[in-house]
Protein backbone atom coordinates (compact mmCIF):
# COMPACT_ATOMS: atom_id res chain seq x y z
CA UNK A 1 0.00 0.00 0.00
CA UNK A 2 1.90 3.08 -1.17
CA UNK A 3 1.42 6.41 0.60
CA UNK A 4 1.18 8.92 -2.27
CA UNK A 5 0.48 12.60 -2.70
CA UNK A 6 -3.24 12.88 -3.55
CA UNK A 7 -2.67 14.12 -7.11
CA UNK A 8 -0.51 11.08 -7.88
CA UNK A 9 -3.00 8.67 -6.29
CA UNK A 10 -5.85 10.06 -8.43
CA UNK A 11 -3.71 10.20 -11.60
CA UNK A 12 -2.71 6.55 -11.13
CA UNK A 13 -6.04 5.02 -10.11
CA UNK A 14 -8.93 7.07 -11.55
CA UNK A 15 -9.35 6.97 -15.33
CA UNK A 16 -11.82 8.42 -17.81
CA UNK A 17 -14.88 6.18 -18.08
CA UNK A 18 -14.32 4.45 -14.70
CA UNK A 19 -17.14 3.62 -12.30
CA UNK A 20 -16.20 5.47 -9.13
CA UNK A 21 -17.79 5.35 -5.67
CA UNK A 22 -16.83 8.16 -3.29
CA UNK A 23 -18.61 6.82 -0.21
CA UNK A 24 -19.20 8.09 3.32
CA UNK A 25 -22.76 8.63 4.56
CA UNK A 26 -22.91 12.34 5.47
CA UNK A 27 -19.73 11.70 7.49
CA UNK A 28 -16.18 11.30 6.02
CA UNK A 29 -17.14 12.29 2.47
CA UNK A 30 -13.88 12.42 0.46
CA UNK A 31 -14.19 16.01 -0.81
CA UNK A 32 -10.45 16.56 -1.30
CA UNK A 33 -10.21 13.48 -3.52
CA UNK A 34 -13.31 14.53 -5.49
CA UNK A 35 -11.81 17.98 -6.05
CA UNK A 36 -8.60 16.39 -7.35
CA UNK A 37 -10.68 14.36 -9.84
CA UNK A 38 -12.20 17.67 -11.01
CA UNK A 39 -8.76 19.32 -11.25
CA UNK A 40 -7.50 16.45 -13.39
CA UNK A 41 -10.61 16.82 -15.59
CA UNK A 42 -11.72 13.19 -15.66
CA UNK A 43 -14.57 12.60 -18.09
CA UNK A 44 -17.46 10.13 -18.62
CA UNK A 45 -17.27 8.80 -15.08
CA UNK A 46 -20.02 6.56 -13.76
CA UNK A 47 -20.48 8.05 -10.31
CA UNK A 48 -21.93 5.80 -7.60
CA UNK A 49 -22.97 7.04 -4.17
CA UNK A 50 -25.95 6.54 -1.87
CA UNK A 51 -26.30 10.28 -1.24
CA UNK A 52 -24.59 12.27 -4.04
CA UNK A 53 -24.19 15.26 -1.67
CA UNK A 54 -22.30 18.43 -2.64
CA UNK A 55 -19.26 16.58 -4.00
CA UNK A 56 -21.27 14.92 -6.78
CA UNK A 57 -23.15 18.17 -7.42
CA UNK A 58 -19.68 19.62 -8.12
CA UNK A 59 -18.43 16.71 -10.24
CA UNK A 60 -21.66 16.69 -12.28
CA UNK A 61 -21.68 20.47 -12.75
CA UNK A 62 -18.04 20.38 -13.90
CA UNK A 63 -18.85 17.83 -16.62
CA UNK A 64 -17.02 14.82 -15.15
CA UNK A 65 -19.98 12.41 -15.09
CA UNK A 66 -22.02 10.60 -17.74
CA UNK A 67 -23.96 8.34 -15.36
CA UNK A 68 -25.10 8.43 -11.73
CA UNK A 69 -26.17 5.53 -9.54
CA UNK A 70 -27.71 6.78 -6.29
CA UNK A 71 -30.51 6.47 -3.74
CA UNK A 72 -31.08 10.02 -2.38
CA UNK A 73 -29.95 13.12 -4.26
CA UNK A 74 -30.55 16.21 -2.13
CA UNK A 75 -28.66 18.71 0.01
CA UNK A 76 -29.50 17.17 3.42
CA UNK A 77 -31.79 19.40 5.47
CA UNK A 78 -31.41 22.23 2.93
CA UNK A 79 -33.10 21.24 -0.35
CA UNK A 80 -32.06 20.44 -3.90
CA UNK A 81 -28.71 19.63 -5.46
CA UNK A 82 -29.11 22.28 -8.16
CA UNK A 83 -26.33 21.01 -10.44
CA UNK A 84 -27.74 17.47 -10.34
CA UNK A 85 -31.19 18.86 -11.14
CA UNK A 86 -29.87 21.01 -13.98
CA UNK A 87 -28.18 17.96 -15.53
CA UNK A 88 -31.33 15.81 -15.28
CA UNK A 89 -33.89 18.50 -16.12
CA UNK A 90 -31.97 20.49 -18.76
CA UNK A 91 -28.96 18.31 -19.67
CA UNK A 92 -26.44 20.94 -18.49
CA UNK A 93 -23.50 20.73 -18.94
CA UNK A 94 -24.29 17.33 -20.50
CA UNK A 95 -26.92 14.59 -20.16
CA UNK A 96 -26.71 12.43 -17.05
CA UNK A 97 -28.10 8.87 -17.15
CA UNK A 98 -29.62 7.77 -13.83
CA UNK A 99 -29.79 4.40 -12.11
CA UNK A 100 -31.86 4.82 -9.03
CA UNK A 101 -32.37 2.63 -5.95
CA UNK A 102 -33.71 2.98 -2.43
CA UNK A 103 -31.15 3.14 0.40
CA UNK A 104 -31.74 -0.47 1.45
CA UNK A 105 -31.37 -1.68 -2.15
CA UNK A 106 -28.15 0.23 -2.82
CA UNK A 107 -26.62 -0.84 0.51
CA UNK A 108 -27.52 -4.41 -0.45
CA UNK A 109 -25.98 -3.96 -3.93
CA UNK A 110 -22.66 -2.95 -2.32
CA UNK A 111 -22.91 -5.84 0.13
CA UNK A 112 -23.50 -8.29 -2.73
CA UNK A 113 -20.54 -6.83 -4.60
CA UNK A 114 -18.38 -7.14 -1.49
CA UNK A 115 -19.46 -10.79 -1.07
CA UNK A 116 -18.72 -11.95 -4.60
CA UNK A 117 -22.45 -12.38 -5.27
CA UNK A 118 -24.06 -11.39 -8.58
CA UNK A 119 -27.05 -10.02 -6.69
CA UNK A 120 -28.45 -9.41 -3.23
CA UNK A 121 -31.89 -10.56 -2.10
CA UNK A 122 -34.53 -8.90 0.02
CA UNK A 123 -38.22 -9.59 0.61
CA UNK A 124 -40.50 -8.45 -2.19
CA UNK A 125 -43.68 -6.54 -1.36
CA UNK A 126 -45.66 -3.93 -3.24
CA UNK A 127 -43.98 -2.72 -6.41
CA UNK A 128 -43.25 0.97 -6.46
CA UNK A 129 -42.73 2.84 -9.74
CA UNK A 130 -38.96 2.45 -9.29
CA UNK A 131 -39.34 -1.24 -10.09
CA UNK A 132 -41.40 -0.41 -13.18
CA UNK A 133 -39.01 1.96 -14.94
CA UNK A 134 -37.83 0.88 -18.37
CA UNK A 135 -34.45 -0.77 -17.86
CA UNK A 136 -35.07 -1.06 -14.10
CA UNK A 137 -32.32 -3.07 -12.51
CA UNK A 138 -34.52 -4.95 -10.01
CA UNK A 139 -35.96 -8.41 -10.66
CA UNK A 140 -38.47 -10.49 -8.75
CA UNK A 141 -37.50 -14.10 -8.09
CA UNK A 142 -38.95 -16.89 -5.91
CA UNK A 143 -37.37 -18.17 -2.73
CA UNK A 144 -36.41 -21.81 -3.45
CA UNK A 145 -37.47 -22.81 0.10
CA UNK A 146 -40.68 -20.90 0.76
CA UNK A 147 -41.71 -19.87 -2.77
CA UNK A 148 -42.17 -16.32 -1.45
CA UNK A 149 -41.30 -13.47 -3.84
CA UNK A 150 -37.89 -11.86 -3.36
CA UNK A 151 -36.42 -8.73 -4.90
CA UNK A 152 -33.02 -9.30 -6.52
CA UNK A 153 -30.74 -6.26 -6.61
CA UNK A 154 -27.73 -6.53 -8.96
CA UNK A 155 -24.32 -6.35 -7.28
CA UNK A 156 -22.25 -3.19 -7.62
CA UNK A 157 -18.49 -3.54 -8.09
CA UNK A 158 -16.99 -0.09 -8.68
CA UNK A 159 -13.72 0.16 -10.59
CA UNK A 160 -12.53 2.31 -7.73
CA UNK A 161 -13.94 3.22 -4.31
CA UNK A 162 -12.57 6.30 -2.58
CA UNK A 163 -12.98 6.81 1.18
CA UNK A 164 -11.87 9.36 3.72
CA UNK A 165 -10.90 7.99 7.16
CA UNK A 166 -9.47 9.20 10.45
CA UNK A 167 -6.13 7.40 10.68
CA UNK A 168 -3.58 5.24 8.91
CA UNK A 169 -0.88 3.41 10.85
CA UNK A 170 2.75 2.71 9.99
CA UNK A 171 1.76 -0.52 8.22
CA UNK A 172 -0.95 1.20 6.17
CA UNK A 173 -4.03 -0.11 8.03
CA UNK A 174 -6.91 2.38 8.06
CA UNK A 175 -9.35 3.15 10.89
CA UNK A 176 -12.87 4.51 10.34
CA UNK A 177 -14.83 5.69 13.40
CA UNK A 178 -18.34 7.11 13.84
CA UNK A 179 -21.07 6.88 11.22
CA UNK A 180 -19.68 4.38 8.73
CA UNK A 181 -22.54 4.17 6.22
CA UNK A 182 -21.77 1.62 3.53
CA UNK A 183 -18.07 2.55 3.37
CA UNK A 184 -16.82 -0.91 4.28
CA UNK A 185 -19.07 -2.65 1.73
CA UNK A 186 -18.22 -0.13 -1.02
CA UNK A 187 -14.50 -0.64 -0.39
CA UNK A 188 -14.69 -4.44 -0.33
CA UNK A 189 -16.80 -4.43 -3.52
CA UNK A 190 -14.30 -2.33 -5.49
CA UNK A 191 -11.48 -3.38 -7.81
CA UNK A 192 -9.25 -0.61 -6.41
CA UNK A 193 -9.49 1.30 -3.12
CA UNK A 194 -8.13 4.79 -2.52
CA UNK A 195 -8.13 6.30 0.94
CA UNK A 196 -7.43 9.78 2.24
CA UNK A 197 -6.86 10.14 6.00
CA UNK A 198 -6.73 12.89 8.59
CA UNK A 199 -3.42 11.71 10.02
CA UNK A 200 -0.73 9.07 10.07
CA UNK A 201 -0.02 7.44 13.44
CA UNK A 202 2.37 4.72 14.58
CA UNK A 203 -0.43 2.49 15.89
CA UNK A 204 -4.23 2.70 15.58
CA UNK A 205 -5.76 2.81 19.05
CA UNK A 206 -8.62 0.77 17.66
CA UNK A 207 -11.10 -1.16 19.78
CA UNK A 208 -11.44 -4.88 19.15
CA UNK A 209 -14.51 -4.55 16.91
CA UNK A 210 -13.45 -1.34 15.22
CA UNK A 211 -13.80 -0.88 11.49
CA UNK A 212 -10.23 -1.30 10.22
CA UNK A 213 -9.43 -1.78 6.53
CA UNK A 214 -6.23 -3.84 6.30
CA UNK A 215 -3.38 -2.30 4.31
CA UNK A 216 -3.37 -5.10 1.72
CA UNK A 217 -6.90 -4.14 0.58
CA UNK A 218 -5.85 -0.57 -0.18
CA UNK A 219 -4.36 0.47 -3.53
CA UNK A 220 -3.02 3.83 -2.36
CA UNK A 221 -3.48 6.25 0.53
CA UNK A 222 -2.85 9.97 1.01
CA UNK A 223 -2.66 12.05 4.16
CA UNK A 224 -5.06 15.00 3.66
CA UNK A 225 -6.01 16.82 6.87
CA UNK A 226 -9.48 18.34 6.53
CA UNK A 227 -10.07 16.11 3.49
CA UNK A 228 -13.74 15.58 4.33
CA UNK A 229 -14.64 19.28 4.64
CA UNK A 230 -17.43 20.50 4.38
CA UNK A 231 -18.60 17.12 5.69
CA UNK A 232 -16.84 16.05 8.85
CA UNK A 233 -14.41 13.71 10.55
CA UNK A 234 -15.58 12.52 13.97
CA UNK A 235 -12.95 13.44 16.55
CA UNK A 236 -11.30 16.01 14.26
CA UNK A 237 -13.84 18.64 13.12
CA UNK A 238 -17.64 18.98 12.90
CA UNK A 239 -19.81 19.21 9.80
CA UNK A 240 -19.68 22.70 8.29
CA UNK A 241 -23.45 23.17 8.24
CA UNK A 242 -22.93 26.84 7.37
CA UNK A 243 -21.27 25.78 4.14
CA UNK A 244 -24.07 23.33 3.28
CA UNK A 245 -26.59 26.16 3.78
CA UNK A 246 -24.46 28.56 1.68
CA UNK A 247 -24.03 26.02 -1.15
CA UNK A 248 -27.73 26.32 -2.00
CA UNK A 249 -27.16 29.86 -3.24
CA UNK A 250 -23.81 29.15 -4.96
CA UNK A 251 -25.09 26.13 -6.91
CA UNK A 252 -28.45 27.60 -7.91
CA UNK A 253 -26.93 29.64 -10.74
CA UNK A 254 -24.65 28.20 -13.47
CA UNK A 255 -22.34 31.21 -13.57
CA UNK A 256 -22.03 31.55 -9.81
CA UNK A 257 -21.28 27.84 -9.59
CA UNK A 258 -18.65 27.91 -12.33
CA UNK A 259 -16.99 30.99 -10.85
CA UNK A 260 -16.89 29.36 -7.40
CA UNK A 261 -15.37 26.15 -8.77
CA UNK A 262 -12.78 28.04 -10.83
CA UNK A 263 -11.69 30.09 -7.87
CA UNK A 264 -11.85 27.46 -5.10
CA UNK A 265 -11.07 24.17 -6.85
CA UNK A 266 -9.41 24.69 -10.25
CA UNK A 267 -7.58 27.78 -9.04
CA UNK A 268 -5.93 26.22 -5.99
CA UNK A 269 -3.14 23.70 -5.75
CA UNK A 270 -4.52 21.49 -3.02
CA UNK A 271 -7.15 21.04 -0.32
CA UNK A 272 -5.21 22.96 2.32
CA UNK A 273 -5.23 26.03 0.05
CA UNK A 274 -9.02 25.71 -0.32
CA UNK A 275 -9.51 25.47 3.46
CA UNK A 276 -7.33 28.55 3.95
CA UNK A 277 -9.26 30.46 1.28
CA UNK A 278 -12.54 29.53 2.99
CA UNK A 279 -11.18 30.71 6.33
CA UNK A 280 -11.76 27.41 8.11
CA UNK A 281 -8.11 26.40 8.47
CA UNK A 282 -6.65 27.03 11.91
CA UNK B 1 -59.67 36.43 13.65
CA UNK B 2 -56.65 37.21 15.78
CA UNK B 3 -53.33 35.45 15.21
CA UNK B 4 -53.27 32.17 17.10
CA UNK B 5 -49.88 32.68 18.80
CA UNK B 6 -48.21 29.79 17.02
CA UNK B 7 -47.13 29.05 13.45
CA UNK B 8 -48.52 26.26 11.22
CA UNK B 9 -45.15 24.47 11.51
CA UNK B 10 -45.36 24.65 15.29
CA UNK B 11 -48.84 23.17 15.65
CA UNK B 12 -47.95 20.46 13.08
CA UNK B 13 -44.82 19.57 15.04
CA UNK B 14 -46.57 19.54 18.41
CA UNK B 15 -49.48 17.48 17.02
CA UNK B 16 -47.04 15.00 15.46
CA UNK B 17 -45.11 14.74 18.75
CA UNK B 18 -48.38 13.84 20.54
CA UNK B 19 -48.76 10.86 18.20
CA UNK B 20 -45.59 9.29 19.69
CA UNK B 21 -45.95 7.22 22.83
CA UNK B 22 -43.16 6.71 25.35
CA UNK B 23 -40.92 3.73 24.65
CA UNK B 24 -41.79 3.45 20.96
CA UNK B 25 -38.97 2.72 18.49
CA UNK B 26 -39.05 5.45 15.89
CA UNK B 27 -37.25 5.68 12.52
CA UNK B 28 -36.77 9.39 11.96
CA UNK B 29 -36.42 11.54 8.85
CA UNK B 30 -34.89 15.03 8.70
CA UNK B 31 -36.99 18.20 9.02
CA UNK B 32 -40.35 18.30 10.81
CA UNK B 33 -40.23 14.56 11.71
CA UNK B 34 -36.90 15.07 13.48
CA UNK B 35 -38.24 18.13 15.31
CA UNK B 36 -41.41 16.26 16.37
CA UNK B 37 -39.54 13.18 17.60
CA UNK B 38 -37.07 15.18 19.65
CA UNK B 39 -39.81 17.40 21.05
CA UNK B 40 -41.67 14.25 22.17
CA UNK B 41 -38.48 12.88 23.72
CA UNK B 42 -37.85 16.16 25.57
CA UNK B 43 -41.45 16.38 26.87
CA UNK B 44 -43.88 13.47 27.35
CA UNK B 45 -41.86 10.55 25.92
CA UNK B 46 -38.38 10.52 27.50
CA UNK B 47 -37.81 6.86 26.60
CA UNK B 48 -38.67 7.24 22.92
CA UNK B 49 -36.02 5.34 20.94
CA UNK B 50 -34.85 7.35 17.93
CA UNK B 51 -33.10 5.66 15.02
CA UNK B 52 -31.80 7.77 12.14
CA UNK B 53 -31.04 6.03 8.85
CA UNK B 54 -27.35 6.95 9.20
CA UNK B 55 -27.20 3.94 11.54
CA UNK B 56 -27.34 5.90 14.81
CA UNK B 57 -29.44 3.90 17.28
CA UNK B 58 -31.12 5.33 20.39
CA UNK B 59 -29.67 8.77 19.79
CA UNK B 60 -30.45 11.78 22.02
CA UNK B 61 -29.33 14.91 20.18
CA UNK B 62 -29.32 18.17 22.14
CA UNK B 63 -29.85 20.19 18.96
CA UNK B 64 -31.62 19.14 15.77
CA UNK B 65 -29.26 17.73 13.15
CA UNK B 66 -29.18 19.52 9.77
CA UNK B 67 -28.36 16.25 8.00
CA UNK B 68 -29.38 12.70 8.77
CA UNK B 69 -25.82 11.98 9.93
CA UNK B 70 -24.52 14.98 11.89
CA UNK B 71 -21.83 14.24 14.51
CA UNK B 72 -24.33 15.16 17.23
CA UNK B 73 -26.31 12.00 16.38
CA UNK B 74 -23.22 9.79 16.53
CA UNK B 75 -21.93 11.26 19.80
CA UNK B 76 -25.25 10.77 21.63
CA UNK B 77 -26.15 7.31 20.22
CA UNK B 78 -26.09 4.06 22.17
CA UNK B 79 -24.59 2.37 19.12
CA UNK B 80 -23.74 3.10 15.50
CA UNK B 81 -24.23 0.34 12.96
CA UNK B 82 -23.37 0.10 9.23
CA UNK B 83 -26.13 0.96 6.76
CA UNK B 84 -26.82 -2.55 5.44
CA UNK B 85 -27.44 -3.51 9.08
CA UNK B 86 -29.75 -0.64 10.01
CA UNK B 87 -31.97 -1.43 7.04
CA UNK B 88 -31.83 -5.24 7.20
CA UNK B 89 -31.54 -6.05 10.93
CA UNK B 90 -33.61 -3.24 12.36
CA UNK B 91 -36.14 -2.03 9.78
CA UNK B 92 -36.67 -5.07 7.52
CA UNK B 93 -36.66 -7.42 10.51
CA UNK B 94 -39.66 -5.53 11.92
CA UNK B 95 -38.05 -3.84 14.92
CA UNK B 96 -39.36 -0.35 14.17
CA UNK B 97 -42.72 0.77 15.62
CA UNK B 98 -43.12 4.14 13.93
CA UNK B 99 -41.73 5.45 10.65
CA UNK B 100 -42.00 9.16 10.03
CA UNK B 101 -42.17 10.46 6.45
CA UNK B 102 -42.73 13.58 4.40
CA UNK B 103 -43.11 13.78 0.61
CA UNK B 104 -43.74 16.16 -2.28
CA UNK B 105 -47.04 14.48 -3.25
CA UNK B 106 -49.60 12.26 -1.51
CA UNK B 107 -52.75 10.66 -2.92
CA UNK B 108 -56.04 9.68 -1.29
CA UNK B 109 -54.65 6.29 -0.23
CA UNK B 110 -51.58 7.91 1.36
CA UNK B 111 -49.17 6.70 -1.31
CA UNK B 112 -46.18 9.04 -1.52
CA UNK B 113 -44.01 10.60 -4.23
CA UNK B 114 -40.55 11.94 -3.46
CA UNK B 115 -38.97 11.16 -6.86
CA UNK B 116 -40.12 13.49 -9.68
CA UNK B 117 -42.77 16.04 -10.64
CA UNK B 118 -43.72 15.43 -14.26
CA UNK B 119 -42.53 12.59 -16.47
CA UNK B 120 -39.66 10.49 -15.08
CA UNK B 121 -37.58 10.68 -18.27
CA UNK B 122 -38.10 14.45 -18.70
CA UNK B 123 -39.02 15.68 -15.23
CA UNK B 124 -40.26 19.17 -14.53
CA UNK B 125 -38.70 18.89 -11.07
CA UNK B 126 -36.20 16.24 -10.11
CA UNK B 127 -36.78 15.53 -6.39
CA UNK B 128 -34.16 13.79 -4.20
CA UNK B 129 -35.63 10.30 -4.60
CA UNK B 130 -36.53 7.43 -2.31
CA UNK B 131 -33.71 7.36 0.22
CA UNK B 132 -35.00 5.05 2.93
CA UNK B 133 -38.62 6.14 2.53
CA UNK B 134 -39.88 3.20 0.49
CA UNK B 135 -38.63 0.61 2.99
CA UNK B 136 -39.77 2.66 5.99
CA UNK B 137 -43.24 2.75 4.38
CA UNK B 138 -43.13 -1.03 3.91
CA UNK B 139 -41.74 -2.22 7.24
CA UNK B 140 -42.54 0.21 10.06
CA UNK B 141 -45.45 -1.13 12.15
CA UNK B 142 -47.14 2.19 11.49
CA UNK B 143 -46.26 5.28 9.49
CA UNK B 144 -46.89 8.92 10.31
CA UNK B 145 -46.85 11.34 7.39
CA UNK B 146 -46.28 15.03 7.98
CA UNK B 147 -46.71 17.51 5.12
CA UNK B 148 -48.38 20.81 4.25
CA UNK B 149 -51.77 20.46 2.62
CA UNK B 150 -52.14 22.16 -0.78
CA UNK B 151 -53.89 21.09 -3.98
CA UNK B 152 -50.44 20.76 -5.59
CA UNK B 153 -49.21 18.28 -2.97
CA UNK B 154 -52.49 16.45 -2.16
CA UNK B 155 -53.13 15.17 -5.68
CA UNK B 156 -55.67 12.90 -7.36
CA UNK B 157 -52.84 11.02 -9.07
CA UNK B 158 -49.16 10.82 -8.13
CA UNK B 159 -46.60 11.63 -10.81
CA UNK B 160 -44.53 8.77 -9.38
CA UNK B 161 -45.16 6.16 -6.66
CA UNK B 162 -42.06 6.13 -4.43
CA UNK B 163 -43.47 4.75 -1.17
CA UNK B 164 -46.54 2.58 -0.73
CA UNK B 165 -49.38 3.74 1.47
CA UNK B 166 -52.58 1.71 0.94
CA UNK B 167 -52.00 1.35 -2.84
CA UNK B 168 -55.54 1.22 -4.36
CA UNK B 169 -57.21 0.85 -0.95
CA UNK B 170 -59.71 -1.78 0.22
CA UNK B 171 -56.99 -4.13 1.49
CA UNK B 172 -54.62 -3.86 -1.51
CA UNK B 173 -51.66 -3.15 0.75
CA UNK B 174 -52.22 -6.19 2.98
CA UNK B 175 -52.73 -8.33 -0.15
CA UNK B 176 -49.31 -7.19 -1.41
CA UNK B 177 -47.73 -8.82 1.65
CA UNK B 178 -46.33 -5.56 3.06
CA UNK B 179 -45.72 -6.37 6.72
CA UNK B 180 -46.11 -2.87 8.18
CA UNK B 181 -49.52 -1.40 9.00
CA UNK B 182 -49.24 1.61 6.67
CA UNK B 183 -49.96 5.28 7.35
CA UNK B 184 -51.94 5.74 10.57
CA UNK B 185 -52.18 9.52 10.28
CA UNK B 186 -51.32 12.33 7.89
CA UNK B 187 -50.56 15.43 9.92
CA UNK B 188 -50.99 18.65 7.93
CA UNK B 189 -51.18 22.37 8.60
CA UNK B 190 -55.00 22.06 8.73
CA UNK B 191 -55.39 19.05 10.97
CA UNK B 192 -55.11 15.28 10.74
CA UNK B 193 -56.30 12.87 8.03
CA UNK B 194 -56.75 9.17 8.83
CA UNK B 195 -57.52 6.18 6.63
CA UNK B 196 -61.13 4.92 6.63
CA UNK B 197 -61.09 1.48 8.32
CA UNK B 198 -62.50 -0.33 5.25
CA UNK B 199 -61.84 1.70 2.10
CA UNK B 200 -58.49 2.97 3.49
CA UNK B 201 -59.18 6.30 1.78
CA UNK B 202 -57.90 9.27 3.80
CA UNK B 203 -60.62 11.26 5.52
CA UNK B 204 -60.48 14.44 7.50
CA UNK B 205 -60.47 13.31 11.13
CA UNK B 206 -59.29 16.30 13.17
CA UNK B 207 -58.94 20.06 12.79
CA UNK B 208 -56.84 22.71 14.50
CA UNK B 209 -58.57 25.61 16.28
CA UNK B 210 -60.12 28.10 13.86
CA UNK B 211 -59.78 25.86 10.76
CA UNK B 212 -62.92 24.92 8.81
CA UNK B 213 -63.80 21.73 6.95
CA UNK B 214 -64.23 23.82 3.79
CA UNK B 215 -60.72 25.24 4.10
CA UNK B 216 -59.24 21.74 4.44
CA UNK B 217 -61.28 20.55 1.46
CA UNK B 218 -60.13 23.49 -0.65
CA UNK B 219 -56.52 22.57 0.11
CA UNK B 220 -57.00 19.03 -1.20
CA UNK B 221 -56.72 18.04 -4.86
CA UNK B 222 -59.40 15.36 -4.62
CA UNK B 223 -62.92 15.44 -3.08
CA UNK B 224 -61.85 14.98 0.56
CA UNK B 225 -64.06 12.67 2.61
CA UNK B 226 -64.90 13.78 6.13
CA UNK B 227 -65.12 11.48 9.15
CA UNK B 228 -68.46 11.14 10.93
CA UNK B 229 -67.00 12.79 14.00
CA UNK B 230 -64.30 15.43 13.62
CA UNK B 231 -62.02 15.82 16.59
CA UNK B 232 -61.19 19.39 17.64
CA UNK B 233 -57.45 19.45 18.26
CA UNK B 234 -56.19 21.63 21.10
CA UNK B 235 -53.70 24.43 20.52
CA UNK B 236 -50.10 23.67 21.57
CA UNK B 237 -49.51 23.80 25.33
CA UNK B 238 -47.31 26.76 26.32
CA UNK B 239 -44.75 24.30 27.73
CA UNK B 240 -44.57 22.41 24.41
CA UNK B 241 -44.19 25.64 22.45
CA UNK B 242 -41.46 26.84 24.80
CA UNK B 243 -39.57 23.53 24.50
CA UNK B 244 -39.86 23.56 20.69
CA UNK B 245 -38.76 27.19 20.34
CA UNK B 246 -35.85 26.61 22.68
CA UNK B 247 -34.78 23.54 20.68
CA UNK B 248 -34.99 25.47 17.42
CA UNK B 249 -33.07 28.46 18.79
CA UNK B 250 -30.27 26.14 20.00
CA UNK B 251 -30.31 24.45 16.60
CA UNK B 252 -30.04 27.71 14.61
CA UNK B 253 -27.17 28.84 16.80
CA UNK B 254 -25.35 25.51 16.37
CA UNK B 255 -25.77 25.45 12.58
CA UNK B 256 -24.43 29.01 12.24
CA UNK B 257 -21.30 28.27 14.28
CA UNK B 258 -18.08 28.62 12.27
CA UNK B 259 -15.83 25.59 12.31
CA UNK B 260 -12.03 25.39 12.52
CA UNK B 261 -9.87 22.65 11.06
CA UNK B 262 -6.38 22.11 12.37
CA UNK B 263 -4.06 21.44 9.41
CA UNK B 264 -1.32 19.35 11.02
CA UNK B 265 1.26 18.11 8.60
Amino acid sequence: MPLLPLNEAIATHVHDGDSVALEGFTHLIPFAAGHEVIRQQRRNLHLIRMTPDLIYDQLIGMGCAARLTFSWGGNPGVGSLHRLRDAVERQWPQPLALTEFSHAELALAYQAGASGMSCGLMPHHADTDLARLPGAALRTVRCPFTDRPLTAVPAINPDVTILHAQQIDAEGNVLIRGIVGAAREAALAARRVLVTVEERVERLGAGMNALVLPSWLISAASVVPGGAHPSYAQGYYPRDNRFYLAWDEIARDRQAFTAWMERHVLGVRDHASLLRALGVAA
Amino acid sequence: MSAPGYTPDEIMTVTAARHLSDGAVCFVGIGLPSAACNLARMTHAPRLVLIYESGTVDTRPGVLPLSIGDGELAETATSIVPLPEIFAHYLQRGRVDVGFLGAAQIDRYANLNSTVIGDYARPKVRLPGAGGASEIATYAREVLVIMKQTPRSFVPRLDFLTSAGYLDGNGARAASGSPGGGPRAVITDFGVLRPHPETEELELAALYPGISVDAARAATGWPLQVAEHIEALPPPEPADLAALRDLEARTREAHARPIRINLRN
